[in-house]
């Protein structure tokens, strides 16, 4: 019947002449024994080129297969063979066939320029060639190096660039230009897991993997809409429910009633910030009421205890008093210096003394990542306070639940850990992430799995899931952040740098020792004119930093120059000096590397649009303009530390200071060994490699032709030698083109799934042979010995191949709703929509299934406001204020005194109410607590 | 005598006259009438009576389209398969936002849009009460029912869970992976085709329809088991 | 200079102010649905003046009774109102208000114009409106719709010009064409149902044109305005009154005469 009233329904729309046409030509067709339908299905497909290659979008990493036809994507579909998805996708990926073809794709770079032609900050934009665009990059980069040294420069990298280009960023910024200012989105996005990664497990990334949700009893999803933002692993959560309905449960721990809550077994809606306690909830009812749960043998042989610092400050500025900031903003920024002691802060941390009304001095901000081993006793002693009377009293987040409901509720939650035989799984996405205390709640979720020894186990244990398709891959594993080096390494460390300078073939010392500015600070660093040059690639940073009204400001007004990579226009683009069109996912040859460590490789499918070049390319043709002389010379740094010159070794290593960056860098004989044509990529392009036949100038205005070797082929097996033997270890280039991603650790050829577990884990026997487990990430394992109040001075204990059991405080977050702000805000996503949405809201079908952002609103505040559905409304912080219409139905429902607004949506400029308030040890922002006023528009 | 009845004749036949055009005319018009209120498919405004009833009493002033904050209503003209000048909407075009003080119901001069249905026991409206038609779906076309993570139209609902919810079963062509199917229930549906609009597929696979074309009647001799199982279904009857 | 432009007001003053009125109304209309003006909104079957006073088509609403609607007390008063209008007003409607009169006079402009004055292609009763205002009634009430509703140019126009004219336009072009070639006031004096009703209304209506026979010179100037020739049957025999229902008052006759032989009156003696 549906067909039958389709087809009338259609009448209404479609006219009578183009019927009687497509009436005729059928008729025609039918007399000719075919139907055009079919006839079109046949020819149009039997030319089609089918390859693998991996979803644009979320950190679940889906394999798909792409249909390409006259050098254009013509379909998409999951692989049927990719063992994640299994042939399948969600709507973002059905739609990776239109992604690339929006209309105002980016095809020119563009530059601002003034009425002759040259570049001007307050110039309209116009379209010069790669040549020109190149020649103004480099001047500007130039006059902010020479002026303030490799710290006035620096780089935005990404969770979503390639491996190979997060490694080419890198190498170009790191081991070129001596600088350590890059910071990819993923700080705002994955950060915090990493720190609690290396503070509890001394290495990066999950011990388990997704096999372990077809394993295990139990879901605890802790501040994560799996359902709208993993949307095929929440796929197979729901699966095996269904499997085993009666035994396997799913928990759901939420600040707003969502997608995930509304399919959960038991959801449990808590107050902003107090995960932390109803994480200390569980372990005193482990310790203090079921200590025979406790997994004695795996604590006493494989974890130990520690503790750290509480007055570290919420990663604010530090000088409040900043003449940037209003008045209304310092309020909460003063916090970062010094806080006054609520009543339940002085429950949570009684074991410091603390009374209501004291004043916590933030003496530890520089140091807030720092601790120490504690005993068992002290941990004990620690939890008391954290009673279920105190924690559901602070942590109930609806004020329309009974007290009593919200009880049982926790304890059932605790109960379900502690079960003996009982396995769970505890996913985590940004509730924990973005989180003044975010390293906390992630070492405090292990804290509960490995002191049950329901950790590193098949179906048990506590998994980080990222958000993007390659936060782990590129950004962590490459390690694209201002501190790190590829493979866990730290630029910090001087073996580190030492291993990094001898695989990029740099004379030693070449590499900076100082930590760069991470993505915030570089945000506040151009505010205050210390960077001067910045270079954004796959990235959004406008749209996606906290408090935004300050960085478009900085960005617009101060002396500085932004270059946006980018491939269509957003906030970003809108407040660049040079825009450099950028060639698309399936333009050029990529690897992506997925939540459960899988590394995936795809080839390029298609030739860019317009003049549109691959990231590659562009770091490849700028680093032509920087002869060794200019940069490997000695560099003074503004906190003193003097870079020496290291021209003379270069020398010695056959280099002459004449020579470019390109040419040590990227242009070396070792990386021209990697030939093209290679058979891997036999009746496919390489652009980088080879040309494609577009007339595109580089960057000294030759016609580009190619390269002449296989670029991604030449970085990924150079990056590949810093994972060899670390326990990161990867397999070769062309291994990854026969199968569907491996995870690593690759040994042998064989991929991990679970590491630690000796059972699984080579590198774990290795560590530990005859043992178990071992937790042999080699990270932060000589700490002191102290006591919940502080570290003894002199003591060092050796904690190879353990893990940490942390206990971590709950403490408010900086700023929370008053009498003049009454509301909590919460930021995130959408299933329909991808971040910043400059690709989704370019998919007809996604921007009508969700055209704007929305603020989801309890019916109840709504009428106290005197507000209806639909209608506008100002959501308004100490920093700013965006109008946004109202939805008090639908699939987010917030309790009183909350409101979620997701911000994808350009027009709804939400982060200029955020605030860019951090994890002091992560330094990732919080983007899920600020407070709010809310009235009609 | 002669000119009475050459009167009289004269009358008859002016009467007859008369007559005849009027049922020749009448006969057409009335054909014309009767052909362009057959609407099947045509969804009107929250609040409307049944379509013939409706049709008797809407005056097609269109007040009711110009109270529409949305741009949602239009009046049918003439050469659209709509009786000309009554109100209607098309979900795929522009969807009812179900505002919560209906404002094209509150305008209506007639009661062609009743408010006595929208009206809850306090006295307060209430739109979700509307019944505009109800959302089908067409489950060779949905692509969650392929699989897909889609679901888009029920989280576009605004009476999710109630209205559109989601059936779970396993998918066994993975294996691994459940299938999220979305389900209409038409005690719930208001028909106000957000749904249809959010649909991502080319042509909708979730469409609204007028609830006497798309609903069927099970009979009353045999009491059926509500549509949708709840656990906490009230046992005590059984 | 001055007379001339004297002249000019007293021929056109009344033309002049009923195009006004017309195309304001229909403006109105527009802007409603357009803009979001509430100064009258609807349109002419049934409107709100400044969001308050409801308006409504006496004629309309008698179909939807007949048809058996469930019809609000707020429509019916708004029917009331209107109907007590012209019934103190005559069949002012036609002129004043009804954007069919632009449609059918802009025929017979054109017909003068061109300087036809062959004969009709068929001959039509003017009492044909009645019986198609029966049919209307008659109709309504065995199909239980409001018959002339589904067909009416004036609805049509109105509709047409505040919320889209689809196909419409067609129905517009078809009165005109009818009226320049096949019958001189073909639709509003012999067919339309709306005008007879108005007609039947307003039997004792306020508003009349006076003749005053001794001014006459018998130009013939009156009958060549006057769309509903046959009212004018006073003029040049005897003083008095146009009482005949279907003179739509729209004072073509008045500003034409240049023997100051017609007037705009009310009973009760003012005349103008």
């Amino acid at each position: 019947m549906a067909k039958n009233s389709k087809g009338t329904r259609e009448g209404l729309s479609v006219d009578r002449r183009s019927l009687i046409k497509a009436a005729a030509a059928s008729a025609a067709a039918a007399a000719a024994g075919i139907s055009v339908a079919q006839k079109d299905a046949q020819a149009a497909e039997s030319d089609w080129r089918w390859d693998k290659a991996v979803c644009r979008f979320c950190g679940t990493g889906c394999g798909v297969m792409v249909a390409t036809k006259n050098d254009r994507i013509v379909a998409v579909k999951g692989d049927p063979l990719a063992p994640v998805n299994r042939g399948l996708n969600c709507i973002k990926g059905y739609f990776l066939a239109k992604i690339m073809y929006g209309k105002d794709r980016l095809t020119r770079p563009l530059l601002r320029v003034n009425s002759k032609g040259e570049f001007d900050k307050k110039g309209e934009f116009k379209p010069v060639s790669w040549k020109k665009a190149f020649e103004v990059m480099a001047d500007q980069f130039k006059k902010a190096y020479g002026e303030l040294g490799p710290t006035g420069i620096a780089f935005f990298g990404s969770g979503q660039y390639t491996i190979q280009e997060g490694y080419a960023a890198s190498k170009l910024l790191k081991g070129g230009f001596r600088s350590n200012n890059i910071d990819p989105n993923a700080r705002h996005c994955m950060a915090s897991a990493v720190a609690g990664f290396i503070q509890t497990f001394g290495i990066d990334e999950p011990a388990g993997c997704y096999d372990d949700i077809e394993l295990t009893d139990s879901f605890v999803l802790w501040g994560s809409n799996m359902a709208e933002n993993h949307p095929v692993l929440w796929a197979r959560i729901v699966d095996r429910k269904l499997s085993e309905p009666d035994r396997v449960k799913v928990y759901v721990l939420t600040t707003y009633h969502h997608m995930n809550a509304d399919m959960a077994d038991v959801s449990i809606v808590f107050k902003p910030h107090t995960d932390l306690a109803i994480q200390n909830y569980i372990l005193r009812e482990i310790v203090y009421n079921h200590p025979e749960a406790i997994d004695q043998e795996f604590v006493d042989k494989y974890t130990t205890f520690a503790t750290g610092y509480v007055d570290i400050g919420y990663g604010m500025r530090s000088n409040p008093d900043h003449p940037k900031y209003s008045e209304k903003e310092r309020e909460t920024m003063r916090k970062e210096l010094a806080k006054t002691i609520s009543e339940a802060e002085a429950k949570a941390l009684a074991f410091l003394g603390v009374k209501p009304g004291d004043t916590l001095e933030m003496k530890h901000r520089k140091v807030a990542g720092s601790h120490w081993q504690i005993g068992f006793d002290d941990l004990k002693k620690a939890l008391e306070p954290y009673t279920l009377d105190f924690v559901a009293e602070l942590a109930k987040g609806d004020p329309d639940e009974p007290l009593d409901a919200f009880k049982e509720k926790l304890r059932g939650l605790a109960q379900l850990y502690i079960e003996q035989g009982r396995k769970v799984v505890s996913f985590w996405t940004m509730g924990f992430n973005q989180h003044t205390r975010g390293t906390w709640v992630n070492e405090q979720i292990y804290a509960i799995h490995l002191l049950l020894g329901k950790h590193a186990k098949p179906g048990s244990g506590a998994f980080s899931l990222t958000g993007q398709p390659s936060a782990c891959g590129t950004a962590r594993e490459v390690g694209t952040f201002a501190h790190r080096l590829p493979s866990d390494m730290i630029v910090g460390n001087p073996k580190h740098r030492e291993i990094a300078e001898k695989i990029w073939r740099l004379p030693p010392k070449t590499i900076n020792p100082k930590v760069g500015s991470n993505f915030v600070q570089i945000m506040r660093d151009l505010e205050d004119g210390k960077i001067k040059w910045v270079w954004v690639h796959v990235n959004n940073p406008w749209q996606n930093t906290a408090n935004a009204n300050h960085w478009i400001k900085a960005a617009r007004e101060m002396d500085n120059f932004i270059v946006v990579s980018e491939v269509y226009p957003g906030i970003s683009t809108k407040v660049a000096d040079l825009i450099l069109p950028t060639a698309m996912i399936y333009e050029k040859w990529g690897a992506y590397g997925n939540s459960e460590r899988r590394t995936q490789h795809w080839r390029q499918q298609v030739t860019p649009p317009g003049m549109a070049m691959p990231d590659i390319w562009q770091y490849m043709e700028f680093a032509k303009f920087f002869k060794l002389s200019e940069v490997w010379k000695e560099h003074k740094l503004p906190d003193g530390t003097v870079l020496p010159d290291v021209l003379e070794d270069a020398k010695a290593m056959g280099y002459d200071p004449e020579q470019t960056l390109f040419d040590v860098l990227f242009n070396h004989p070792e990386m021209r060994k990697y030939a093209w044509p290679d058979p891997i990529g036999e009746g496919f392009q390489n652009t980088e490699a080879e040309g494609d036949g577009r007339p595109i100038q580089d960057a000294e205005g030759k016609p580009f032709k190619g390269y002449g070797f296989f670029v991604q082929k030449a970085l990924w097996e150079e990056y590949r030698q810093f994972t060899l033997g670390t326990g990161h270890d990867l397999a070769d280039f062309d291994t990854y083109h026969r199968v569907r991603g491996l995870r690593w650790p690759v040994v042998d050829g064989k991929e991990t799934p679970w590491r630690f577990n000796a059972k699984y884990d080579p590198f774990a026997r290795k560590a530990n042979p005859g043992g178990d487990f071992a937790f042999y990430g080699k990270a932060q394992k000589k700490i002191p010995k102290g006591t919940l109040t502080g570290p003894e001075a002199g003591t060092s204990v050796d904690l190879t191949n353990r893990a940490k059991i942390f206990f971590r405080p709950y403490m408010d977050p900086p700023e929370m709703p008053d009498e003049n702000y009454p509301f909590w805000l919460v930021t995130g996503r959408v299933l329909e929509h991808w971040h910043s949405g400059t690709m989704t809201m370019r998919v007809p079908e996604l921007y009508r299934a969700v055209p704007e952002a929305l603020a989801y609103m309890n019916p109840a505040d709504a009428s106290e406001i005197g507000v209806k559905d639909g209608q506008f409304v100002w959501v308004e912080s100490r920093r700013g204020k965006v109008k946004v219409r109202v939805e008090t139905r639908g699939r987010n429902r917030p309790p009183k005194g909350l409101i979620f607004v997701p911000w994808f949506d350009e027009r709804v400029l939400i982060n200029k109410v955020t605030n860019d308030q951090r994890c002091p040890i992560s330094k990732q922002t919080d983007y899920k607590k600020a407070a709010v006023k809310i009235y009609p528009a | 005598m002669g000119d009475v009845n050459k009167t009289r004749r004269k009358m008859i036949f002016r009467t007859l006259q008369g007559v005849t055009l009027a049922a020749v005319g009448g006969t057409f018009w009335a054909g014309f009438v009767h052909e362009n209120a057959q609407a099947e498919l045509v969804l009107r405004p929250p609040g409307a009576r049944p379509e013939p009833d409706f049709l008797a009493t809407c005056i097609r002033c269109g007040l009711c389209v110009e109270a529409c904050p949305y741009d949602t209503l239009r009046l049918g003209a003439y050469g659209e398969p709509v009786p000309v000048g009554t109100p209607y909407f098309k979900p795929r075009e522009v969807p009812c936002y179900l505002c919560e003080d209906i404002p094209c119901a509150v305008a209506c001069p007639t009661d062609a849009l009743d408010l006595v249905g929208l009206t809850d026991e306090d006295g307060e409206l209430d739109v979700s009460k509307s019944r505009m038609g109800v959302a089908v779906v067409d489950y060779n076309n949905c692509i969650a029912n392929r699989g897909l993570r889609c679901d888009a139209c029920v989280r576009a609902c605004p009476y999710i869970d109630d209205a559109i919810y989601i059936d779970t079963r396993r998918n066994p062509r993975t294996g691994k992976h459940a299938m999220l199917v979305p389900v209409v229930d038409a005690d719930y549906c208001t028909g106000c085709g957000l749904c249809e609009y959010a649909c991502v597929t080319e042509e909708p696979a979730i469409i609204v329809l007028p609830r006497d074309v798309a609903l069927g009647k099970a009979g009353e001799h045999y009491e059926l088991p509500p549509p949708k199982f709840t656990p906490e279904e009230p046992s005590d009857e059984i | 200079m001055r007379s001339r432009l004297r002249r000019l007001y007293h021929r056109y003053r009344f033309l002049v102010l009923r195009r006004v009125v017309q195309v304001g109304i229909l403006f109105l209309f527009f802007a409603a649905n357009a803009w979001g003006w509430t100064v009258l909104t609807g349109d002419l079957s049934s409107s709100r003046l400044f969001d308050r006073i409801t308006l409504a088509d006496p004629l309309a609403v008698l179909q939807l009774l007949l048809a058996g609607g469930a019809v609000a007390v707020e429509v019916l008063l708004g029917a009331a109102i209107v109907l007590v209008a012209y019934a103190l007003l005559g069949r002012a409607f036609c002129s004043w208000v009804c954007p069919v009169n632009l449609i059918t006079d802009a025929a017979e402009w054109t017909r003068n114009r061109l300087g036809f004055r062959e004969p009709p292609l068929m001959y039509l009763n003017r009492k044909m409106r009645y019986i198609v205002l029966v049919m209307v009634l008659v109709l309504s009430f065995l199909l239980a719709l409001p018959v002339f509703e589904f067909v009416s140019p004036i609805s049509a126009a109105a509709r047409g010009v505040a919320f889209g004219m689809g196909m419409g336009w067609a129905l517009l072009l078809a009165i005109f064409l009818f009226d320049l070639f096949v019958v001189r006031h073909g639709y509003c004096g012999h067919i339309c149902p709306l005008g007879a009703f108005y007609s039947l209304i307003s039997r004792f209506r306020v508003v009349r044109v006076r003749h005053v026979k001794d001014n006459c010179t018998l130009c013939g100037a009156c009958f060549a305005a006057c769309p509903e020739t046959h009212v004018l049957s006073l003029v040049g025999k005897h003083d008095g009154t146009v009482n005949n229902p279907e003179c739509t008052n729209c004072f073509r006759c008045v500003e034409v005469c240049d023997d100051d032989a017609l007037f705009v009156s009310l009973t009760g003696g003012w005349s103008e």
